[in-house]
């Protein structure tokens, strides 16, 4: 990651999120940093952000799974092949040894803001 | 172990087939070559289903193997040939087309043919066997010919062939020598008890009838006179009085046989000559051939094992169980061990029921304490349970005869519980209960997993219920709930859910979490499958806001995820009829979007490599041509394949595209547990293959022949005909009603292929909700279907009419760049995606415009 110090920055509004659903932000635009985040938003008010990249079937469609909870847990199922994610973790709950990047993310105002 | 070597098979039976796919599972490489010499024109079949080729089913219906399977395998194979010398010393055999052919290791697997008495005119024309595809090809040609007909032999096979013979309309006749039928397996009162079932079904027995000679008839082709003055006039023969093995090629290159023929074995399937195996019934361990499937292809597992050198520890062929249960002629017998009660002391229960014609015999030690043997005539339903007693056995409680009386208090059903780990389960595949037990270990939790972990009840299917009961035991001995809970969210099966959600009238997913569930959110098993229910029940556009969250990508995005993220586009084509104009369209559409191009099985065209920022864009095009969705993506009606039929067809008799088209614009995006597919064929020649459809139409002179439920795939299944000669009304009356039963009543995710296999009372009870209303809600059925029909939208149509759903088909909230992951590069002529490596490189990759 960047050399960059850490900040609540935003990328982008909360009309653009949909319920029980994911969405996807380009954070680091046009740099050597940029990233695909999947931002999920369940119930009213909790947000999650992961890494939009499936590891397993190494695409960008994470956002386009289904969320859902297991054993209390938030996860996302993967579209591609249905491993699970740990919304809050990142940690895949098939393998162990698999996770992917969880970030902090918060609703300001009208803004949604991750933390990177 | 890896070595270099050339493996050659002699006969390409269903143990030479099996001893095949046993090698080529364990060997490390392809440096272990095989040949197999297969003397019939076909590849290795289903003998043991033999008789169904006269129900209807084909020579490639009954392969067990196809030239591509052995191609791929790169297994050479020899057929309409036969080895006639073997050299063991120089290791070669040698063929009727003069090849010579070197190995390292040489197989028997040459099976048996069927013995011919020497009976004086016996070789005439219309004396027949019963053995290969050949002869039931000349036996269905001699029976076209011919009004009556003679079995020769009452043992299992003939009973079989007299059927046969029946099911092909012949007035039909048993000759038996000995004084009963099935003398080997059944005592003589099971004889007689199966004898008059048989005869009441209209087969004509004569026992103790020793065939002298075969001279020409009086009322019919040949006189058969018996040694004891009595004749018997038939327009053809057929024998089957036993088999022997096929050993000449063994016997000449002097290779020690059993007593009664057969090429002597030892328990690792090696013959006298070196580095040379006989497996099934040509090969005798202890001068006994063994002629059932079961134990030949234990041996195949066997020599597979010691010629790859391969866990040899465990290959040894001890002799086998003969045990056997079947239906002959529709009666159920079933013969377990010492039948005849020849063990010394050996005491025997017996209850007979002859207004039912049912007859039941147990066979116990002198001590009382464990089962030896039974006969099972008229009802084998005790059958499972007696087997696993004898073999492993069981010790008996008290009063052992409730095992086969009717309606005894407290029948002691043996609980899987009971059984040793050791227990066969499944003898065609030679599975244990400890192998079924392993497999749960390492994951399956279903029926369905072990058998495709084990391939138990895959072979005769006999021991399926066992085989249920074994998995379910185990699973709730782990604490697996044995339930029908679709996941932890819903404590009901998908079929009690859409009970609920249409009485209680539920619309949403989250007023049935509330109502009936538990937990927040639910999970991706749930969700889809509720909102199928949902959208089948109500018909809602699915993607209303509130089902959003609930559906798969592919319905979410009403296209088809790839691998690479991209998805693909498929506009219907009803009955596979498209106009210039339209193909021209789409042709335009998949050039201006750089699209791959393909014609899929089901006569439409698929177009592969959108990105989901660009399904509006081509989706706006197709329709503003007048196109819709095909809902290829959902778990909806897919196509209706059609062969041209009568219009332009020689052979058409009825439109079959016209129906077709019908067909399919009737059931598109219906919504159901899993995707369907229907074809109609325009005569029985039957080119739009519709015999493996969910629902399959072909049309007869008279009107339209409805089969339901096949399945092409992962498991092939033929359809089953389910009525024939009807008209347009009652056929689309009869679909909406077994397509609304299914979607009601199966499972999430299951084809009707499985539903119907899993189907209490099956095929006829679906009849019965059908055809003779027998629930009283056909016409429910059909008025949920009519509103369906009527609620019908494009769902692609609704979506471009609606920016908010629009929003959706875009990669990024905040940017209007695309995925730079997705990369393609050329392939003849079109786009495919790029390999990692490939996008590593970076050298040709095309970036999508």
């Amino acid at each position: 990651m960047s050399q960059q110090e850490k900040q609540w920055r935003p990328v982008c509004n909360v009309e653009d999120l949909i319920n029980d659903s994911g969405v996807c932000v380009l954070i680091n635009e046009d740099t050597e940093d940029e990233q695909q985040i999947a931002l999920f938003c369940i119930g009213e008010n909790k947000l999650f952000a992961v890494s939009n990249y499936d590891p397993f079937g190494k695409a960008n469609v994470l956002y386009r799974g289904i969320v859902g909870s297991l054993g209390g847990r938030y996860v996302v199922a993967s579209p591609l092949y249905k491993q699970h994610f740990d919304l809050e973790s990142g940690q895949c709950t098939e393998d162990e040894s698999v996770s992917i990047e969880a970030y902090d993310v918060r609703v300001n105002g009208n803004s949604v803001e991750m933390c990177w | 172990m890896s070595i270099s070597q050339h493996i050659v098979v002699v006969g390409n039976g269903m143990v030479g087939n099996h001893f095949v796919e046993e090698v080529v599972k364990l060997r490390e490489s392809t440096d272990t070559r095989i040949t197999v010499i297969c003397g019939e024109p076909n590849l290795a079949y289903d003998r043991v289903h033999l008789s169904e080729f006269f129900g209807g089913k084909t020579a490639a219906d009954l392969a067990m193997i196809t030239q591509e399977q052995y191609d791929e395998w790169n297994v050479e194979v020899l057929t309409s040939t036969l080895a006639t010398n073997i050299d063991t010393e120089s290791k070669t055999v040698t063929t009727n087309t003069d090849k010579t052919i070197s190995y390292d290791h040489l197989v028997m697997a040459t099976g048996s043919y069927a013995f011919v008495p020497p009976i004086p005119g016996h070789e005439q024309p219309h004396c027949l066997v019963y053995r290969t595809l050949e002869d039931l090809v000349d036996i269905q040609e001699s029976a076209s010919q011919s009004k009556v007909g003679v079995v020769v032999g009452g043992g299992l096979l003939g009973l079989e062939a007299a059927n046969a013979l029946q099911n092909l309309g012949l007035q039909t006749h048993v000759v038996e020598f000995a004084p009963q039928l099935m003398g080997v397996q059944l005592d003589e009162a099971g004889g007689r008890v199966l004898r008059s079932k048989i005869e009441e079904l209209g087969v004509q027995v004569h026992t103790g009838c020793a065939t002298q000679i075969i001279e020409a008839g009086e009322t019919c082709r040949y006189r058969m006179n018996f040694a004891d003055g009595r004749y018997l006039e038939t327009d053809m023969i057929l024998f089957s009085a036993g088999i022997r093995p096929y050993d000449q090629l063994g016997r000449d290159a002097e290779m020690a046989v059993g007593e009664r023929g057969g090429i002597a074995i030892d328990a690792s399937c090696k013959t006298s000559a070196p580095d040379v195996y006989a497996i099934g019934e040509c090969a005798a361990l202890n001068n006994f051939c063994y002629g059932l499937v079961a134990p030949g292809y234990s041996m195949a597992k066997v020599a597979a094992r010691h010629i790859l050198q391969t866990d040899i520890e465990n290959a040894e062929f001890a002799g086998a169980d003969m045990s056997t249960k079947l239906k002959l002629l529709g009666v159920e017998v079933g013969s377990i061990g010492d039948a005849h009660g020849k063990t010394e002391g050996a005491l025997a229960y017996i209850y007979e029921n002859q207004p039912e014609g049912v007859y039941k015999k147990i066979v116990i030690s002198e001590d009382k304490t464990t089962l030896l043997g039974a006969v099972l005539v008229g009802d084998t339903s005790e059958y499972d349970t007696l087997l696993q007693y004898m073999l492993n056995s069981i010790a008996l409680e008290d009063s052992p005869e409730a095992l086969i009386l009717p309606m005894a208090d407290n029948k002691p059903g043996l609980g899987a519980d009971a059984l040793p780990e050791t227990a066969v389960i499944c003898s065609c595949h030679n599975v244990t209960k400890g192998d079924i037990i392993s497999s749960i270990d390492e994951g399956a939790c279903s029926v369905g997993d072990v058998k495709t972990c084990t391939k138990a009840a895959t072979g005769c299917g006999g021991c399926a219920a066992l085989l249920k009961s074994v998995v379910d035991a185990d699973l709730e001995g782990r604490g697996v709930e044995v339930s029908k809970d679709i996941c932890e969210h819903f404590a009901y099966s998908r079929q009690e859910l859409y009970d609920i959600i249409k009485v209680n009238e539920i619309r949403t997913f989250e007023g049935l979490l509330e109502s009936h569930g538990k937990g927040e959110l639910g999970c991706e098993i749930c969700k889809p499958a509720v909102g199928s229910i949902l959208a089948s029940v109500w018909n809602d556009y699915v993607l209303e806001p509130v089902h959003i969250p609930l559906q798969d990508t592919n319905d979410t995005y009403l296209a088809n995820m790839q691998k690479d993220g991209t998805y693909s586009v498929v506009p219907r084509i009803p009955g596979g009829e498209i106009t210039p104009e339209k193909l021209i369209v789409i042709g335009e559409v998949a050039k201006k979007y750089n699209l791959y191009t393909k014609i899929t099985g089901g006569q439409r065209i698929d177009l592969f490599g959108a990105r989901i920022d660009q399904l509006p864009g081509i989706w706006e095009e197709l329709i503003a041509a007048g196109m819709e969705t095909g809902h290829a993506y959902g778990k909806s009606l897919r196509t209706v394949k059609s062969c041209v039929g009568k219009t332009w067809c020689r052979y058409g008799v009825q439109d079959s595209v016209g129906m077709a088209i019908f067909l399919e614009n009737r059931y598109k995006g219906l919504r159901a547990p899993h995707k369907i597919k229907f074809a109609v064929s325009g005569c029985t020649r039957e080119c739009a293959e519709a015999q493996s459809k969910d629902i399959g139409v072909i049309a007869v002179d008279n009107g339209w022949n409805l089969y339901v439920c096949g399945n092409g795939g992962m498991k092939p299944r033929h359809g089953d005909l389910f009525a024939t000669d009807l008209d347009d009304e009652t056929l689309v009356k009869y679909i909406d009603r077994v397509l609304m039963f299914y979607v009601k009543t199966a499972d999430r995710l299951q084809r009707t292929s499985v539903w119907m296999d899993n189907l209490e009372g099956g095929l006829d009870y679906l009849k019965e909700v059908v055809i003779e209303d027998s629930l009283g809600f056909g016409e429910t059925l059909e008025s949920q279907m009519d509103n369906v029909v009527e609620t019908y939208q494009c769902e692609w149509k609704t979506t471009i009419g609606n920016p908010d759903s629009m929003k959706r088909f875009r990669q990024f909230v905040n940017s209007k760049k695309t995925d730079t992951n997705i990369q393609f590069v050329d392939e003849r002529g079109q786009i495919r995606p790029a390999t990692e490596a490939e996008k590593l490189s970076e050298i040709d990759i095309k970036e999508v415009q």
